[in-house]
Formats: C-alpha cells, sequence, structure tokens
C-alpha cells in the first residue's frame, strides 16, 4: 500500500481529519482511565471477608437495655438454634462490612507508652467463631471458660483471637499465639490467629486489623444475631427467625434483617452504580465516536467520487480504494491515540491528586489502542465499500 | 432576513435527514448527560439555607494529645467535648448558639398492637429551632430553663406527627421515647435543609429526610440516648458517662450577627482554648470560626462520585461537540457550489456566516430539547440509584433554561469553524466546478 497519495490527501483536509484526531483522543483519554476506574471499583468489591458469605443470615433487633435481662437473650438463642435448617447462632456486636466498626488503639507494652495500630473489636456469644465460619490457622478456639461479662464497652476476658494480617502487622516474623496487647491498662492474651476477617468497613490494608473478644450476651452484646445455616434454607430462616423473636419478646423491634449476601451487596452498592454508569459512558463514548467517523468518511466518499472513478478506470481494484480508506483511517487514528495516550496521563494525573487513585498502569494503553483501532475499523467500513462500489464510469461522466 | 435564513437552515437540514439526526442525538446526548449531573452537583453543593448562611458560624478547638499536632496545619477537632460546649454555650457571647448531637430513639405509638420503631433524633438546646429558622406548625421550642431543669420536652417533625397523630395539632399530647413519655411543645413545618449541615461529623445522613423528633439535650442524656458519633482523645473506662469521659461527640453552632461579633467571637474562642492550654487540659490551641457554606467544605460534603460523574459528563460533552463541528463542517463543505452561487449573486461573507450560524443554532435547540429529555431520563435513573440523595434530583427552573444555555452555546462554538470555512471560500473556483 503507498502512503503517499493518503499522506497528500490529508494534508488537503488537515481540518476535518484534525477534528477526528481530536475527537480519538479525546475518547482514548477518557475510556482508558474510565476502564481503570471500573475496575479499581470492582478489585475492591472483590475482597474475601472470611465468613461463611452463602450460610450466614442476621436479625439486627434493638437489645436489652439492662443485664437482667440476658437471660433472654440465652433464651433467644436456645430458640433460634432449634429452627429447622440452623447450624449454629451467637449473637455479635458487628459484622464484616457491615458499615458498623468499634475500633481501638491498643498500647504494645504495659506502662502504656508504645501506641498500636487502629484495630476492629469484634466480641462475640460462646460458638461465634464457628456461627461466622471464620477458619482458625494457629492456637485454638475460645472455650467456655474465656466467655466472660463486659465492663461498659470491654469484654472482661483477657482472651483474644486475630487476624492473620494484624498478627503480621504487631509481630512481624513471630508466632503470635501467647502475644499481647493492653487496653487502658488491661492485658489482653492471643490464643489464636484466624486466616482472614474483615472490619465492618473497608480501610485499604487495615481492612483486616481485626481482633476478635469474647463475651457473654449482655446490654453491650445483645442486638444482632447471626445464624448459620444450609444454604438452600437462608430466605426461610431470616422468616421464621424474625418471626420467633418478635413472638418470644413482644416489645422488640427488629431494625434490619437479611442474608449475609444482602449486606455485602448493600455495602457495595455505590460502587456497583458507579461502575455500570462508567461503563454506559464508555458505551455512549464508542458509539458517538463511531458515528462521528461515518459520518466524515461519508462526505469524503462523496467528495471524491470522481477521483475514485478515475483510479478505477486507470486500473485499481476494489480492493484497492477499500484498502486505501481503511489505511487512511488507521493512520489517523493512529495519530488520536498517540495524542490520546498523553492525554490519558494527564488525564489520569490529574484524578490522582483528587482521588486516591493509584497510577494509570500501563497495559491500558496497548489494549485501549486496540479498541480504537478496532472501533475506526468497523466505522469506516461501510462508507469504504460504498467507495469501492463507484463504478469506473463516474469518471467520464460530467465535464 | 432571519426568516429566510431559518427557511435555508431547515432545507439543508431536511436534506441530508441521517446527518441531521446523527448531530442532534450526540449533541442531545452529551448534553443530557452533563445537565443530568450538573443538577445533582448543585443540589449536593447547594446553601441548605440562603438567607442565614452567612451569619452562621462552627466554632472549633481541639483538646487532641500533641501526637502528630504540627502547629499551624493541624485543623483543630470536628466535633467538641461536653464541658467546653457547655462553657460556650452557657458564656452566651454569640446572638444564639446551640450545642447537639444525633441519637436514634425508640418510639412507641401509643395505639395498641401497633410496633416500636427507631428515628433519628436531635439532642440540642433551645436556640436550635431560632437559630436555624426551624418553621413550626404548631406551638414552639422549648426554653433555656428547661433545657437546665431538664424538663421532658419534645417537638416533633412534621412526617413524624402524621404517623403519630395523622397531622393533627398534637402540642401537649404525650409521645412514649426510649421508654419514658415527653410532653411535646412544637410541631415543626416539613424541614429538612439540603445539605444536613448541621449532621455533619455527628454520625448522620447528608442528604434526606430529617430527623423525626428534637430533645432537649441534658434531658435526652439523662434517659441515656447515646450519641451517634463519639471520638475519645484519651483512654476511656466508661463510655457511657460521655459528659465525663475524654470524649468529643456535640456539634456547635452559634450566630453572629457582623463581622465586629465575629471577630470578638474568634478572639474568645481562641482565648478559651490558651486559657485551656494554660491550665493543662488542652496541648493544642488550634482554633477555628468558619462560616456555613466553608464548614461544608471543610467537611467535602459532596461526594467524590459526583464530582467524577459531572467531570465524566462534560469530558463527553466535548467529543459530542467535536463530533458536530466534523459533521457541520462535512454539511458545509459539501455545499461549496450553493455557497458559491450565494455569493455571486451578492450575498455578503457575513450573511453567508450567519446563515451557517442560524443552521448551527437550529440543530442546537434541537439537541437541547431532545437533551432535556435525556437529562429527565438521567434523573430518573439517579432517583432509582442507592444514593442519600436520590429522592432530591428532579430539574428545576434554573437548571431547565441553563440546559438550552448549554446547548446554544456548544451548537454556536461548534458551528464557528465551519461558518468561517463557508464564509471564506472563494465563490469562482465553486462556480467554475458547476
Amino acid at each position: 500500500m503507498q502512503l503517499r497519495p493518503i499522506l497528500s490527501s490529508l494534508r488537503r483536509h488537515k481540518l476535518a481529519a484534525g477534528l477526528v484526531i481530536l475527537e480519538i483522543a479525546v475518547a482514548c483519554a477518557i475510556l482508558c482511565n474510565a476502564v481503570f476506574l471500573i475496575r479499581d471499583r470492582l478489585a475492591r468489591m472483590h475482597v474475601q471477608t472470611g465468613v461463611a458469605e452463602n450460610e450466614l443470615v442476621w436479625v439486627k433487633t434493638d437489645g436489652i437495655d439492662s443485664d437482667s435481662a440476658a437471660p433472654l437473650v440465652e433464651r433467644n438463642l436456645l430458640a433460634l438454634r432449634g429452627l429447622a435448617g440452623v447450624k449454629a447462632v451467637a449473637v455479635t456486636q458487628t459484622l464484616p462490612l457491615s458499615n458498623s466498626s468499634m475500633n481501638f488503639n491498643p498500647t504494645m507494652d504495659a506502662s502504656g507508652t508504645k501506641q498500636g495500630p487502629n484495630i476492629a473489636m469484634f466480641i462475640g456469644s460462646p460458638g461465634y467463631l464457628q456461627t461466622l465460619g471464620v477458619t482458625l490457622q494457629d492456637g485454638r478456639d475460645f472455650n467456655d471458660a474465656d466467655f466472660g461479662g463486659m465492663n461498659s464497652w470491654m469484654p472482661q476476658s483477657p482472651s483474644i483471637i486475630v487476624t492473620r494480617a494484624l498478627a503480621e502487622r504487631l509481630w512481624p516474623g513471630q508466632k503470635a499465639v501467647g502475644q499481647a496487647f493492653w487496653i487502658d491498662k488491661s492485658r489482653f492474651n492471643v490464643i489464636g490467629v484466624v486466616d482472614h476477617l474483615v472490619r465492618g468497613e473497608l480501610r485499604g490494608k487495615a481492612s483486616e486489623y481485626v481482633a476478635m473478644f469474647a463475651a457473654r450476651p449482655s446490654p453491650m452484646l445483645s442486638s444482632l444475631y447471626a445464624l448459620r445455616v444450609d444454604p438452600p434454607a437462608r430466605d426461610r430462616v431470616v422468616r421464621e427467625a424474625t418471626q420467633l423473636l418478635v413472638k418470644l419478646n413482644s416489645q422488640m423491634l427488629i431494625s434490619d434483617k437479611g442474608t449475609y449476601a444482602e449486606m455485602r451487596a448493600d455495602y457495595f452498592k455505590q460502587d456497583t452504580a458507579m461502575a455500570w454508569l462508567l461503563a454506559t459512558v464508555c458505551v455512549a463514548l464508542l458509539v458517538v465516536t463511531a458515528l462521528g467517523i461515518v459520518g466524515l468518511t461519508s462526505f469524503w466518499v462523496a467528495q471524491r467520487r470522481r477521483q475514485i472513478g478515475i483510479r478505477r478506470a486507470i486500473g485499481a481494484s476494489r480492493g484497492d480504494i477499500l484498502r486505501y480508506f481503511q489505511t487512511e483511517n488507521f493512520l489517523i487514528v493512529t495519530l488520536g491515540i498517540v495524542l490520546g495516550m498523553l492525554l490519558a496521563f494527564a488525564l489520569n494525573l490529574l484524578l490522582m491528586t483528587h482521588y486516591e487513585l493509584p497510577r494509570l498502569p500501563l497495559y491500558y494503553l496497548p489494549i485501549g489502542a486496540l479498541a480504537l483501532w478496532l472501533l475506526g475499523q468497523l466505522a469506516v467500513l461501510g462508507p469504504a465499500l460504498r467507495a469501492a462500489a463507484v463504478p469506473p464510469v463516474v469518471a467520464t461522466r460530467s465535464v | 432576513m432571519l426568516g429566510y435564513y431559518l427557511d435555508l437552515a431547515l432545507r439543508s437540514l431536511k436534506h441530508n435527514k441521517v446527518l441531521t439526526t446523527l448531530m442532534i442525538l450526540a449533541l442531545a446526548l452529551g448534553i443530557g448527560a452533563s445537565i443530568t449531573t450538573l443538577t445533582v452537583l448543585r443540589l449536593l453543593s447547594g446553601d441548605p439555607l440562603p438567607q442565614k448562611s452567612a451569619r452562621l458560624f462552627y466554632p472549633q478547638i481541639d483538646p487532641n494529645p500533641l501526637d502528630g499536632y504540627i502547629a499551624g496545619q493541624t485543623k483543630p477537632a470536628s466535633t467538641m467535648a461536653y464541658p467546653d460546649a457547655m462553657y460556650l454555650l452557657h458564656a452566651r457571647k454569640a446572638t444564639r448558639q446551640a450545642a447537639l448531637a444525633l441519637t436514634q430513639a425508640k418510639f412507641m405509638p401509643q395505639q395498641a398492637h401497633a410496633h416500636p420503631f427507631f428515628g433519628d433524633a436531635v439532642m440540642t438546646t433551645a436556640d436550635f429551632f431560632a437559630m436555624f429558622d426551624a418553621p413550626f406548625q404548631y406551638g414552639g421550642g422549648w426554653t433555656a430553663a428547661d433545657d437546665e431543669s431538664r424538663a421532658q420536652l419534645v417537638v416533633l417533625a412534621s412526617f413524624l406527627n402524621d404517623k403519630l397523630f395523622g397531622g393533627a395539632n398534637s402540642v401537649g399530647q404525650t409521645v412514649r421515647l426510649n421508654d419514658h413519655d415527653f410532653r411535646i411543645v412544637g410541631v415543626l413545618k416539613p424541614w429538612a435543609p439540603q445539605p444536613r449541615f448541621y449532621t455533619q461529623s455527628l454520625g448522620g445522613r447528608s442528604y434526606g429526610d430529617g430527623e423525626a423528633a428534637f430533645l432537649p439535650l441534658r434531658t435526652a442524656r439523662a434517659m441515656k440516648a447515646g450519641p451517634q458519633n463519639i471520638e475519645c482523645y484519651a483512654d476511656v473506662s466508661d463510655i457511657n458517662n460521655v459528659e465525663t469521659a475524654p470524649c468529643m461527640w456535640l456539634g456547635f453552632w452559634v450566630e453572629l450577627g457582623d463581622s465586629s461579633a465575629v471577630a470578638a467571637y474568634q478572639a474568645f474562642v481562641s482565648g478559651y482554648a490558651r486559657q485551656q492550654v494554660a491550665l493543662g487540659r488542652f496541648q493544642r490551641s488550634e482554633t477555628a470560626l468558619l462560616d456555613l457554606m466553608s464548614w461544608l467544605r471543610e467537611e467535602e460534603v459532596v461526594p467524590d462520585d459526583v464530582r467524577l460523574q459531572a467531570g465524566l459528563a462534560f469530558g463527553f460533552l466535548l467529543i459530542c461537540v467535536v463530533n458536530t463541528v466534523g459533521l457541520l463542517l462535512a454539511k458545509c463543505l459539501r455545499r461549496s457550489r450553493e455557497i458559491g452561487v450565494r455569493r455571486a449573486l451578492g450575498a455578503t461573507r457575513r450573511e453567508i456566516f450567519t446563515q451557517f450560524m442560524v443552521e448551527a443554532a437550529i440543530v442546537g435547540l434541537a439537541g437541547g430539547l431532545l437533551g432535556l429529555g435525556f437529562a429527565e431520563l438521567g434523573l430518573f435513573g439517579i432517583r432509582h440509584q442507592p444514593a442519600q440523595y436520590a429522592t432530591l434530583a428532579h430539574l428545576d427552573l434554573a437548571m431547565f433554561f441553563f440546559n438550552f444555555v448549554v446547548a446554544l452555546l456548544a451548537s454556536l462554538i461548534a458551528g464557528l469553524l465551519p461558518a468561517w470555512r463557508a464564509c471564506v471560500l472563494a465563490p469562482a473556483p465553486q462556480l467554475k466546478a458547476a
């Protein structure tokens, strides 16, 4: 294919070609960054919470307000355990991604001089590790003796279980079981380590800085009932558990309930909506850009009908004409992509200063380029075929 | 003359229906997207109390320990501890002042068999209603004396009054709240300033429905109503007693009449902070006194996602405009002969230019009209999004006109280049070619 005639004809249409190049460039910049944003959102949504997501359901109530009512919670737990399909039941004070999290900063020595990182506190009643379905990696589960009362918001039992992520943060390279930290001069001893457990809200690297405490039901630990059930029974158990609780406690207020899958979807609904919106804009962008290319190429084809006729008359094949327009489009789109990549990086820098976004990975550029080349070729195909269909006899008509 | 241009433009647009449709459609998509996101952005960054926001201020002090403090750079704490808020409240150095916190209250309907339900409530002090221009349907607020005596009084929001009393005048009746009886002293008219400036940093939502009930702060606390957001600056042993715990959980607002009052209050607050530093209770002497709109900016109340969406929509509009320039240019170059003939028959360059701009304007108006449809569709989509502000997303009159301004501007800018190309075309070669 000879490039010279294409280049010289493009030079005569600087303005129109420039517009297409500009359009492609802006589209390339927006597209690369939008796809990157979508990936960023989707990656956030892939977090592993550490609990048995498919087996967990929950009912949130207003709880009890005095210690004397604690036996009622024990009775409720016993009754819930009797429901068909329920494998384990416990009250906990929070669940991963529930948007509610109690956090604290421990001290790493008894004197309270060395501050530790921000850690989320999980508290649960007997059997809550099994109810949540977290897997113990080292050490042991809480035993009956570990569950004690609550002193205001703090569990009195000194036994805690930490996540692997927290163990590696607090005691890198050491065995975590047997270590300890302090809260307000009270010592807490690590008796076990679990694989994964995410706190009430995502916090980047600190999302899994979780310590699990043990306590018996009390006013501070009485509102959130977690049930581990057979997956097919989830919806039925949610319904029956709610009815049972209301029947047993006439004044109880059920503020929310659902399966864990719903809680997780709820946490990410904003991200899901944003990802869909970005995807929609990307598609609209591609359609408009393609339409622009179709429009301009159609115009060029119409304008050059006579030249095409002459070329055909002096021996050019249909394929030659088709390839001419395809090559022309390829050149224009390539120029647009080159400009677009610079723009994409500039836009990414701008986004990085305003939002917590990492740098655009380089491999987005070839993918974006490929997409736009394909788009250009698809858009130009129609007009180019029409050009190829121009009969040589056109050359002999008029003038 | 304009009539003639209109006629010419319509003819030319009709001549190539596909191209015209493409132009209008692309422009409308861009405008629809931009107007949708702009409406949301305007809604979210609006002034919640336009008549008063310049006179409302949010004083801040900082009881945090020195850890991580950089003098002159670290911003003071966003909420206040109880002793500080009470000192400022009782000092009465401003025209009006109120401390407030949010809580979840349990409401018990009087009817038998009715289930109790949770609702958001504001725990605050007497000046709240007058300071924030909260309009009363029935009755009124409580007094500072009621605050001190822990009177069991409550002001209901109109939607709660509708729910509990069917909208009737309920002043004097009692409502059972957190297992205590409260006497209703007032019922508000529907009132929910957007964004909800006074809930910032207190653990509440920034947009959407207002709170269901308003309670005297000390009364509510005596009934063990817990604040929604507590931030502690030292080790705490008893979180239930937040009045004495080293914890911040109160927002504090003042109304100040003029700039000299603002300066005086600023001096008063920083004097208090310095005094507390001297006493050894504070380590940081940083203070601030932001007006309402600055406070909302400081709190970054507009979600990042919304700004991102607006930026994206304008990027899209830019593509659509470039697209329209290209297509208009194609159309105009195709009509070189017609232009040549018109020029030869005596049309001036200015007339050719005007003719093409009229054509662009028609495309713009059509794009604006269709774009309005897209914007309504977009806002319909936003209303079904999982966001606090979803129900508020409606097109108002200002945005309705702005829609056409954007459409006309976009199309006229798009039309400039093609119209200029058309009017500088030399007539002779075109006539020869024909």
